[in-house]
């Protein structure tokens, strides 16, 4: 490991623009340029918003809408007490007309629960009051405000913003991420250019909570309007710097970019906040100054519309839910120009192709792209590994990716383990280099996948294995305890019994008796008839009479008698 | 000879002390139940179905450990067969058809407006995982259910059902031969 670089050292080295680098990395083609000349559009109402209730990491919260209620822009969707969930909101007014499963922004496209609002074209919003004094305000009241504004990471991972602010370790560095280092996005860098002065107050009460000693605002320097923009935005404050980044993919990754800015290097099963570092996207920080100075809750979001199938690339204000198809229409989105219909939503290198047009818009959804024909390399069928070992030189977080694609195709996941196939981001920068056209991160991704399942699968059978044994130690204690009684009984039997002197056993004796008697009395008549009749085969038919039972209870009264 | 009988005494005296420690050992490290049966006992799905013919899966781990084949388990299927072969220094077997075949993984779940409240599937389920009370509805707790079966057969109404599992996004395993080969990510440019 590098050597760990002190406050002052990074502030020296950050002050002369001298930055450090994280190994590997690749330069794709940027096509930024395509979508961020103009200026971020309002898009007229969708008839439908989709609004999914988890759009987060954490746990799921409960509805407090049902069908046909009237909901306002901002109105809460869900709550919950518990501190990993995060609300989600009506994006716009009008009535919730369905609740229930609808396609997810998720690779695999199954279905989430949603609630589906018929928008009124109104678009009321609920009305709402900020804390506009927030530095007199209890870190209590922010934080709670930041979570029931419902924002949660804007930059990808959607990591509830509200835990993540609301901690107690001392941190050096705020990192606010503007680097937006994915070919074709560029809504972040919209974002800057005309909303520097928001996403300044957002910072600003970012440093009011987290007190960190300085700000780093890190841009990559294909980004010079931005660059600039934010620098005017922070220059009366002599915390914040803003930093012109290298460009290189994957410089936004929140490991790579600490990496970068302070040479340090966030523990694998750690988080940043180990080695005094905090990290926002600069969306989530727009997002926290409307959810503190106007009480706005999180609705909107800048998404951008680009591809050579798009005749009109563009970033958009997309209200949370919006469907896709939407926002292809208001961009003239060219179908003829595609080989086969294929929409992605994220980027070209981490993204994912969309299931279907219906899906929507959620908080972490940064770009719609819609590649013409030929502008995406054509997909080949994948080749022998040559051990060429490019994607090793290429990989930011120096895996050996030929070793990991080895044991991961072989299913060898302990191994695959060992070459610490839980620290790959993702990123996709070892197959974009591959000369074979191999797709290394599907085999990650299963290979990931596989092992959660696996994880998941021993927790259940141990589970079941407690389950199991306590419910067979149950029976067992009731067994006994029912022995016991059983027991108990038994002897109290015995013992009024014996206590009442013998009188007890003298009646069941004469009871005995009597049943003797009386059964001898029975017997005794047909005894007589025989001896009259004197025949045969009379005698062997009464004898047959004589049931076997009840030959065996006269011979048990008598024993039971003697 | 008076050499001879020293080496003896020697010997003696040495195998007296190594004795007296393997006895102490023996008593102060002794083992309460048998780790190899600890061992199997976690390999196996803990489906607690009895379709090996043992009433739960810690009986047939005894009776592994005791010699019994290893390829009883449908539940378990081949990827706990490999691993009984491994732990066990056995020939991987197919597994054995008389006890059952390997299923995808399913879930009881209980028509609860037909469920007369017999509690006699909560009887049945090894694991507790039916809760209800007598002539009140019952009803399965997902998590908790292994699929083992046993409480479909008890019901006199037969209302309960063996459903596969619901695939959803946080159960969804990134499927590579089902998703859009080459979708994701771009390629550099040759």
């Amino acid at each position: 490991m590098k050597g760990f670089a002190s406050f002052d050292t990074v502030l020296e080295r950050l002050s002369v623009g001298r930055l450090w680098d994280f190994p590997g990395g690749v330069h794709p083609a940027q096509e930024k340029s395509l979508s961020n000349k103009e200026v971020i559009k309002n898009l007229p109402l969708p008839e439908y918003v989709y609004v999914p209730i988890k759009q987060h990491i954490g746990v799921d919260s409960e509805l407090l809408v049902t069908l046909g209620d009237k909901v306002l822009k901002g109105q809460a969707l869900t709550a919950s007490e518990n501190p990993y969930a995060v609300p989600v909101h009506a994006s716009s007014s009008g009535l919730v007309t369905a609740i229930g499963e609808h396609p997810a922004a998720h690779p695999s496209g199954l279905p989430e629960m949603t609630v589906t609002i018929t928008l009124d074209g109104k678009d009321d919003a609920i009305a709402t009051q900020g804390i506009s004094q927030y530095k007199e305000a209890s870190k209590h009241d922010i934080i709670s405000a930041i979570c029931n504004a419902g924002i949660s990471g804007l930059g990808g991972a959607g990591f509830p913003t509200h835990i993540k602010s609301n901690t107690i370790k001392p941190v050096e560095f705020l990192i606010i991420n503007g680097i937006e280092c994915e070919p074709y996005i560029s809504a972040d860098d919209r974002l800057m250019r005309e909303h520097a002065w928001q996403i300044r107050q957002g910072i600003d009460i970012l440093h009011h909570l987290i007190k960190p000693k300085r700000v780093i605002i890190a841009i990559e320097d294909n980004k010079p309007e931005a660059l600039e923009t934010m620098s005017i935005a922070c220059q009366q404050q002599s915390e914040y710097h803003v930093v012109s980044v290298p460009t290189k993919y994957p410089a936004g990754g929140e490991r790579q970019l600490i990496q970068v800015l302070t040479s340090r290097e966030v523990p694998s099963d750690g988080l940043p906040i180990d080695i005094g570092c905090v990290m926002y996207n600069v969306g989530t920080c727009f997002a926290v100054a409307d959810a503190i100075i106007e009480g706005k809750a999180l609705t909107q979001r800048v998404v951008t519309v680009t591809g050579k199938a798009i005749d009109k690339p563009q970033n958009v204000w997309a209200k949370i839910g919006t469907p896709v198809s939407h926002l292809l229409e208001n961009s003239a989105f060219d179908v003829n120009k595609q080989a086969y219909p294929r929409i992605i939503m994220g980027g070209p290198m981490m993204g994912f192709t969309l299931a279907s047009a219906k899906i929507p818009i959620v908080k972490i959804t940064n770009c719609i792209l819609a590649p013409a024909a030929k502008e995406l390399p054509s997909v080949e069928d994948e080749r022998g590994c040559i051990r060429c070992s490019a994607c090793a030189d290429a990989c930011p977080v120096s895996l050996l990716p030929q070793q990991l694609f080895w044991y991961s195709k072989a299913k060898d996941y302990d191994v695959a383990q060992e070459y610490d196939l839980f620290d790959c981001i993702e990123c996709g920068a070892c197959a974009y280099v591959c000369p074979s056209e191999i797709p290394l991160v599907h085999y990650y991704r299963q290979a990931k996948g596989d092992i959660r399942a696996q994880l998941h699968e021993k927790e259940q059978a141990e589970k079941a294995r407690i389950r199991f044994e306590a419910r067979q130690q149950r029976l067992e204690s009731e067994k006994q305890a029912r022995e016991e009684k059983h027991r108990l009984a038994a002897q109290a039997r015995t013992e009024a019994l014996n206590s009442n002197g013998g009188g007890a056993k003298d009646k069941i004796a004469a009871a005995l008796a009597r049943a003797k008697a009386k059964k001898s009395a029975q017997l005794q008549p047909s005894e007589d008839s025989e001896d009259s009749v004197n025949d045969g085969a009379s005698v062997n038919a009464n004898k047959e009479k004589l049931s076997p039972s009840e030959t065996a209870s006269a011979t048990k009264a008598e024993s039971k008698n003697d | 000879m008076t050499a001879t009988l020293i080496a003896l005494a020697i010997v003696a005296f040495i195998a007296l002390i190594l004795g007296a420690g393997l006895g102490y050992a023996s008593i102060r490290f002794k083992v309460q139940s048998d780790p190899l049966v600890e061992q199997i006992d976690s390999i196996l799905p803990q489906t607690q179905c009895g379709q090996c013919g043992y009433p739960g899966c810690r009986p047939y781990a005894e009776a592994i450990a005791n010699g019994d084949e290893i390829n009883k388990c449908p539940p378990g299927g081949e990827s706990t067969i490999k691993n009984l072969a491994e732990l066990m220094g056995v020939e991987v077997k197919p597994l054995d058809g008389a006890h059952g075949v390997e299923a995808i993984k399913k879930v009881a779940f209980i028509r609860e407006d037909e469920c007369i409240g017999c509690t006699k599937c909560i009887q049945a389920c090894p694991v507790d995982a039916i809760v209800g009370a007598a002539k009140q509805m019952h009803t399965v707790i997902i998590d908790e259910c292994t699929g083992c079966d046993l409480c479909v057969d008890p019901c006199p109404v037969d209302c309960i059902d063996m459903i596969p599992l619901h695939e959803s996004t946080s159960n969804w395993k990134w499927d590579f031969s089902q998703t859009q080969v080459g979708d994701i990510p771009v390629r550099q440019s040759l």
